[in-house]
């Protein structure tokens, strides 16, 4: 593997890497710096901002009944915004259960995100024509799935081409607990022996639901990327800029065939685990009010102020977009079409094997023979 | 008129507790407004507000236990008729009754008649399947969405179902003001009580006759409790012994073991009652409630760095008295789910302003039920305040362990003797009854009442303090 001439950006260690401090102050680091302008900022605010309307509105939601279930990605914008907004055609994107972020980036519609949350569809968004695939709610099994979408990648020539817009990677997203998981493990061996194009994005958000991360790994996780043979870079999760610059960096390395990355976004979940979970049985408040002053949105908006760069008025625009579609979320969270039960046999093969058509027959008759039965 | 049903908000709960409503019949909402806290086995939950409008009904009363899809709160949605109201009328039963134009209609005509013929036939015939109510997971069936009829094959079903149900509102008896407990419909009189399989079982086992059970559960069905209420129903209340009250009773219990004393002073605490006035107005303490409490509590630590004994506890094991560094000193707090004693970590290393600042933390989150798990263990010493009930003192117990427990009278105007030689003289002061009960096997006599009166110098003279 050969890496950038000069210095060894892999060789910045544990502190994590900031650009914009959580007073707002922007931050001089030796091996990495955000590009954009502050236009683009405002813009990284707008898509924090809306994503975590997004996930307050659909957590509300399911506190009314709408919803059986919702994972919050509450204090997670930075490091879903900061990656998302790195990717392109061809990337493919290979989510968790908790990307609400990056599936906004992506351009899904939060609309799609509730189906399988309020149990009225297996499949929720036409993830192969938008390059994010579905969410995965067995922990860890997307990383083998993504670093074997990265080497369909690397054997279909959109890889280490010259020209650098022909070239995709895969990005995959897991959590700290998922790098416990079997499947994390194998994804690096496989991904290291190939050099397969594809970053590993570990949302570090300190708890494996109430497992704090430090008491499932001796050594801070990016490090573990060592020992199977690839770098991995520690960055500060709730800032957006140095998120950015980090993935960046990782995926166009990946995009031009040099192999992985594993990025350890080192953030903190601020919410539940998911709706059926009461984090204060295992953390502190004093811990939660810690991360509060980190937040991720609040610097931004603080650098952008000072900056002159937006005003109250583009805020108070900004909190009406909110709340229209928070409003759009809720409608068409009630409008989602019920199931058809003879959908469920659709989206196991690509073709149908005659058994299964034959149950799907079956069960479709049995719907059939109720008084009044529409389908 | 919308009606929000109790949504499961975790996985597969089936029932919860309702902790408290915020809001108040009259009361306008907007959506994702709190309406209330619910408590299920998992956890402590606020429910927000699926609906914008007027609170027109809640259905369920505090401290009552609710099975998942059951009806909680009515509310009005903003441009309904104000005077379509009178919720209570019996055509409004189940307001999602699909069919049940024809009979609704006729319902507003003759008011006065919340007779049977019009309730029976607007709750849908297939009530006993839709109205079950609970999901194992998720948001609980839409009684109005299953418009399938049986199958055409399946008679002996079709004819149970279509037994009629009880009415789940309570037809026309007239509504109590305040909020009603969950509707109790008289039990059905045709027909066959309505039943899940288990709660038929358990009313087997308890030889209650399900006929004549009074209902509670969604669409009339007889929960559980009902049979279990029924079959100990002698009149008098049962309350179980759970949670903060069975914790309690097991402290109390043991604390039986322990041979305990008491001593107790009245002092002058005047320039106390004027320090708090004082330090209300310092800016640093903008924003916090300040009450004697607080030099109350700080007066104990310095006293107990004269006597450390006040702060120890008996170790059996090895047979020691331990005497502890810090003082982690509890609040004891009369909460709605009973008494609570969270305490402040190292009270001792702290100023006045760090202790007003944690009790003001400590109290709302005791009584919010919210109280961070590692403030309910690990105390030392605890202060209990029956002041607030407007009494003059008590011989409060140790808390779980610890050697002395320190109790606060109301503080009083009361005529006083101050002065000596010929200018002594009566004034009305600020005068409180100081108690503490003390371990006697940790604590002798003597240290008790010289802690006792270290407290009572500081709360008489605060500025002594700072000789401690």
């Amino acid at each position: 593997m050969t890496e950038p001439a000069g210095t060894d950006v892999f060789a910045v260690g544990d502190e994590p890497i900031q650009l914009l401090d959580p007073s707002g102050r922007r931050v001089d680091h030796p091996d990495f710096s955000y590009s954009g302008t502050d236009a683009d900022i405002a813009s990284h605010l707008r898509d924090m901002v809306l994503a975590r309307r997004i996930d307050t509105e659909a957590t509300a939601l399911q506190r009314k009944g709408e919803l059986g279930l919702w994972p919050p990605a509450l204090g997670q914008e930075a490091a879903q915004i900061g990656s998302g907004r790195t990717l392109r055609d061809p990337d493919l994107i290979v989510p968790s259960y908790r990307e609400h972020g990056v599936a906004w980036c992506a351009g899904i519609d939060p609309v799609d995100l509730l189906g399988t949350f309020r149990g009225t569809a297996m499949v929720d968004w036409p993830s192969r024509p938008d390059g994010f695939h579905l969410y995965s709610f067995v922990i860890g099994t997307q990383a083998l799935h993504a670093v074997g979408m990265a080497m369909a990648l690397q054997r279909d020539g959109q890889v280490g081409n010259d020209d650098p817009a022909a070239n995709g990677a895969a990005i995959v997203y897991f959590g700290d607990g998922a790098t416990s998981q079997g499947d994390v493990n194998e994804a690096f061996v496989f991904a290291a022996s190939y050099a397969a194009p594809v970053v590993f994005f570990c949302q570090n958000n300190q708890y494996a639901i109430s497992e704090p991360a430090s008491l499932q790994s001796r050594v801070p996780l990016y490090r573990r990327a060592a020992g199977f043979g690839f770098p991995g870079l520690r960055v500060d999760g709730n800032d957006v800029l140095a998120v950015h610059a980090v993935t960046q960096l990782a995926m166009d390395r990946a995009r031009r065939g040099e192999g992985p990355v594993l990025v350890e976004a080192y953030t903190y979940r601020m919410g539940a685990h998911t709706t059926s979970d009461d984090p204060t049985k295992y953390r502190l408040a004093a811990e939660q009010d810690a991360w509060k002053a980190k937040d991720p949105i609040e610097r931004v908006k603080t650098y952008l102020l000072s900056t002159g760069a937006i005003d109250q008025a583009w805020l108070d625009a900004l909190a009406a977009e909110s709340e229209a579609l928070a409003e759009r979320l809720r409608a068409g969270c009630l409008a989602l079409p019920e199931p058809a039960l003879g959908e469920q046999w659709q989206h196991v093969y690509a073709g149908m094997p005659p058994a299964l058509a034959r149950q799907r027959e079956e069960y479709l008759a049995y719907e059939a023979s109720f008084e009044g039965a529409s389908e | 008129m919308h009606e929000f049903k109790l949504p499961d908000p975790g996985e597969g709960l089936l029932e919860a507790d309702i902790v408290s409503w915020k809001v108040s019949v009259g009361d306008t909402v907007a959506v994702n407004d709190t309406l209330l806290e619910i408590e299920t086995a998992k956890s402590l939950v606020e429910l927000p507000s699926p609906y914008a409008g007027v609170v027109a009904e809640i259905l369920v009363a505090e401290g009552t236990t609710v099975e998942v899809g059951a009806p909680i709160i009515r509310i009005r949605g903003l441009d309904e008729a104000v005077d379509a109201d009178a919720p209570r009328d019996a055509s409004l039963a189940p307001h999602e009754a699909p069919q049940g134009a024809s009979s609704a209609s006729a319902a507003p005509a003759s008011p006065s008649a919340g007779a049977p013929v019009t309730t029976t036939p607007v709750v849908p015939a297939n009530a006993g399947i839709s109205g079950s109510g609970s999901n194992l997971v998720g948001y609980g069936t839409k009684a109005g969405a299953v418009t399938r009829r049986a199958r055409r094959t399946d008679a002996p079903a079709a004819a149970a179902a279509a037994v009629p149900a009880a009415p789940v509102a309570p037809a026309p008896v007239p509504a109590a003001p305040a909020a009603t407990p969950p509707a109790s419909a008289a039990p059905a009189s045709a027909g066959r009580p309505l039943a899940k399989p288990p709660v038929r079982r358990v009313a087997r086992d308890l030889g209650v006759d399900l006929s004549t059970v009074a209902p509670t559960g969604p669409g009339g069905t007889i929960t559980a409790d009902d049979v279990v209420a029924a079959a100990s129903n002698t009149g008098e209340q049962r309350i179980p012994l759970r949670g903060v009250r069975k914790e309690m009773f097991r402290a109390m219990t043991a604390s039986l073991a322990v041979p305990q004393a008491t001593a107790f002073v009245e002092v002058d605490v005047t320039a106390t009652v004027q320090l708090i006035e004082t330090l209300k107005r310092r800016r640093d303490f903008t924003g916090l409630r300040i009450s004697p409490l607080a030099v109350f509590a700080k007066a104990a630590c310095l006293a107990i760095e004269r006597v450390p004994e006040l702060n120890s506890s008996y170790d059996a094991e090895r047979n020691e008295i331990v005497l502890h560094e810090d003082v982690n000193l509890g609040i004891a707090a009369a909460t709605p789910r009973g008494l609570l004693v969270p305490n402040i970590k190292r009270a001792n290393e702290m100023n006045l302003l760090q202790l007003t600042q944690a009790i003001n933390e400590l109290v709302p989150q005791a009584r919010s039920g919210k109280v961070p798990p590692e403030a309910m263990s690990g105390g030392t010493f605890s202060i209990t305040n029956v002041g607030v009930f407007g009494v003059d003192g008590g011989t409060p117990i140790p808390n779980n362990g610890e050697a002395a427990i320190m109790c606060l009278g109301t503080i009083l105007r009361k005529p006083w003797v101050v002065g000596e030689g010929e200018n002594e003289r009566i004034e009305p002061r600020s005068v409180c009854t100081v108690t503490v009960t003390f371990d006697h096997r940790l604590v002798d006599g003597e240290m008790g009442s010289k802690f006792l009166a270290d407290v009572s110098t500081i709360m008489s003279d605060p500025a002594l303090a700072l000789l401690f």
